[in-house]
């Protein structure tokens, strides 16, 4: 294995027994089903799909929070399927988790500075409780808190902040990766852009791996450098992020990327719309996967299972006719209208004032002080 | 209230289209036991054949507003300080806190955001919905069931007559919307509500039930107000826009106005604030700090806590301001641009 490579799955399967009984079989769910995929030391990787397609399922078996049914994680050159104990305390502290829902993540009976502190108290049990809380202040420093929160408790904060008090937990430890499972999606839009701005910092200043599950693709294209498309337990498409949002190869992939209103007006509605709803992953259908949603499936793609094909541009993807497809019908380019000159101007000027840039006001009667206090 | 018994056809003629089909006018609602306003004065207009949405993030009063509006809020959480409203022609006194039951889900209907807590599931389908009908209209169980499978129908379920007979969780999420659309709309209200309609389904989901809602709301011209955080379902939807924040409009007006000529800092901080599918993948430029709590709302301009570019004039409430187009922005500082500089 290349030295580059932080984190791999190979042939990773998870499948959940559901209901069942004396007399009856259980119905087995196909989670994850046959994935391969590498992370390199570094990067931003991303997972995207809709629910029910098995992205939080790999996430977690990725992190050893379950064990697969077949296949093996390697994370550093060791193979962390099987690990338990104090390996696997060991193999936390490389490796940590952010939640999606920072209500129901946080100990509501426990300070931040607890929260934060509690990572530390096993990972590092030789610091001495001044030098802990001061670890601690610097991480709550660290994420865009200040040292005080220490004291509060997590209904206190907001959903953003509490979000950062979860980042700052799994920082705590000093990992090399940290997996996040929709780590913004639970937020507001002006908050949400806070927390993927102070995701990317951590991820450069801190030297991280970082894995991103998401479901919003303009989220993913924003933070990540690779990312991965999930559909019904396999990968259907990886590349560059470039790659993958410029020239989508897979026809899930130009429908998901179709299905995003985008927040820009526009007199063109979308041109197709897939049709149908994703399959149960107990009884995915034969052969290609998506071949009950796919407008473009044919007789072979009801029979013949896709490879996931790597090209030279490591841009992978599991389609029988995906370059008849594109030459076909190729991908409407996506373009952004240009804004007015006034419009434009008003942006750049609020970018600047809110990057704190000194402001002069025209207006004589907005610069005089006039308080009115009321 | 003797004339909330105005009565209706179905042949009554269309209102000429200067009339809007529902006009809220100084609306404000406040939880009891709190000092403050969550919305304070709002104004909304919608037409015959429109689509307002209302955009804003957590907090910002547009879903209680929705409530409201339909008479949902109960009287001993919340109070209407003031508001009025006229609907196809009738006018109501909001502070009053009686709406007509037979308005609900009759003229005016209302969809939900999540459709598995607010569909009964101990009631089978075809029976809930059967049920808004028969409350509203003299007719017979068959009869009604027979609407409620030509509606299920309209609403793209296939196998609809079958699909009575089933039972909420035995459909996915997109199919219970579905539903949810169907009940709302089997007596042809003049008026469609729709809270989040789409926050809780899967991307092309989403897109399926946007391009439902568009179809059938200008098949029926139906009026509708929609409510959501989502700037993209905004573009994608909207006939007109009214952004809100800390329970005020900051801004409103047609679609196109709002989204190439945002006027208001907060409109162009939500703005900033999303990923985009185009263009250089640079820093997101965000919104400062969180929403503050009702209690903590600033006096004067309520954005003005967050806002970069706050003076103390903003300690003073802005008049709506018209910037032409019909377009109407609250900021003392509008056109940002040609008050306002950077200093060199």
């Amino acid at each position: 294995m290349s030295n580059d490579t932080i984190l791999a799955a190979h042939g990773l399967v998870r499948h959940f027994n559901v209901g069942g009984g004396l007399l009856q079989n259980p119905t087995v769910v196909r989670a994850v089903d046959g994935i391969d995929l590498t992370i390199k030391r570094g990067e931003t990787f991303a997972i995207v799909g809709e629910s029910g397609c098995g992205k939080s399922t790999l996430a977690r078996l990725l992190m050893r929070l379950l064990t697969p049914t077949r296949g093996e994680v390697v994370f550093d050159g060791r193979d962390i399927s099987g690990v338990d104990g104090k390996a696997l305390t060991d193999l936390r502290r490389d490796m940590q988790f952010i939640f999606q829902d920072p209500f129901s993540s946080l100990n509501p009976r426990l300070t931040v500075g607890k929260l934060v502190g509690e990572p530390l108290e096993v990972h590092a049990p030789d610091l001495t409780r001044a030098q802990r809380r001061d670890r601690v202040a610097g991480l709550l420093e660290q994420v865009g808190l200040k040292p005080e929160h220490a004291d509060r408790y997590p209904h206190e904060f907001s959903g953003g902040q509490r979000q950062r008090i979860g980042i700052a937990r799994a920082l705590a430890s000093g990992p090399k990766l940290i997996i996040g499972d929709e780590p913004v999606s639970a937020l507001d839009v002006s908050v949400q852009a806070q927390v993927i701005n102070l995701l990317s910092d951590l991820g450069r200043d801190l030297d991280l791996t970082l894995v991103i599950i998401a479901h919003d693709l303009a989220v993913i294209r924003h933070m990540s450098d690779r990312v991965a498309v999930m559909y019904l337990g396999q990968i259907v498409e990886s590349g560059t992020a470039d790659e993958v949002f410029e020239s989508p190869r897979h026809p899930y992939t130009r429908a998901l990327l179709d299905a995003i209103p985008e927040p820009r007006h526009s007199e063109t509605p979308r041109e197709q719309t897939v049709l149908g709803e994703m399959p149960s992953p107990s009884a995915p259908p034969p052969g290609c996967r998506f071949h009950t949603r796919c407008p473009f499936a044919q007789d072979n793609c009801r029979t013949d299972v896709p490879r996931l094909e790597d090209d030279a541009d490591e841009h992978a993807v599991a389609c029988h006719h995906w370059r008849a497809i594109a030459a076909a019908q190729a991908v409407p380019e996506r373009t952004a209208k240009p804004r007015s000159s006034g419009s434009a101007s008003r942006f750049a000027l609020y970018r600047a004032a809110a990057d704190g840039a000194p402001l002069t006001y025209k207006t004589a009667a907005a610069t005089s002080p006039t308080p009115t206090k009321d | 209230m003797s004339n909330i018994d105005a009565h209706r056809s179905p042949a009554e003629p269309d209102a000429p289209a200067t009339t809007p089909l529902l006009e809220v006018r100084n609306f404000s609602l406040r939880f009891r036991g709190q000092s403050r306003d969550v919305v304070s004065g709002i104004d909304l207009r919608v037409s015959a054949g429109e689509i307002l949405c209302i955009v804003g993030e957590s907090g910002c009063g547009k879903s209680v507003t929705a409530m409201a509006l339909m008479g949902l809020l109960p009287p001993d959480a919340a109070e209407i300080p003031s508001g009025s409203m006229v609907f196809e022609q009738t006018s109501y006194d909001l502070t009053r806190q009686v709406l007509p039951a037979r308005l609900r889900g009759d003229r005016m209907a209302m969809i939900f955001q999540e459709p598995m807590t607010s569909l009964n599931p101990a009631f089978r389908i075809g029976d809930q919905i059967a049920e808004a009908v028969m409350q509203h209209t003299d007719c017979t169980k068959a009869e009604a069931m027979q609407r409620a499978g030509d509606m299920l129908e309209q609403v793209g379920i296939p196998a609809p007559r079958q699909r009575l007979r089933e039972y909420p969780h035995q459909l996915s999420g997109g199919m219970r919307q579905r539903v949810m659309i169907a009940m709302a709309l089997v007596n042809d209200p003049a008026l469609l509500i729709a809270d989040e309609p789409t926050t809780a389904l899967d991307v092309t989901i989403q897109a399926q039930i946007l391009d439902l809602i568009r179809d059938l709301q200008a098949r029926r011209n139906m009026g509708t107000v929609m409510i959501t955080h989502d700037l993209g379902v905004v573009a994608e939807l909207a006939t007109t826009v009214a952004v809100m924040y800390g329970g005020q409009i900051v801004e409103r007006g047609p679609v196109s106005q709002v989204f190439d000529d945002p006027q208001h800092p907060y409109t162009i901080g939500l703005m900033s604030s999303v990923p985009k599918l185009t263009g250089p993948r640079t820093r997101l430029t965000t919104v400062p700090g969180t929403v503050p709590s009702i209690a903590d709302m600033p006096q004067g301009c309520r954005f003005q806590s967050r806002c970069p570019f706050a003076t103390q004039d903003c300690n003073t409430v802005p008049a709506m301001r018209d910037m032409g187009a019909d377009h109407e922005v609250a900021c003392h500082y509008a056109p940002l641009d040609s008050n306002i500089s950077v200093v060199a």
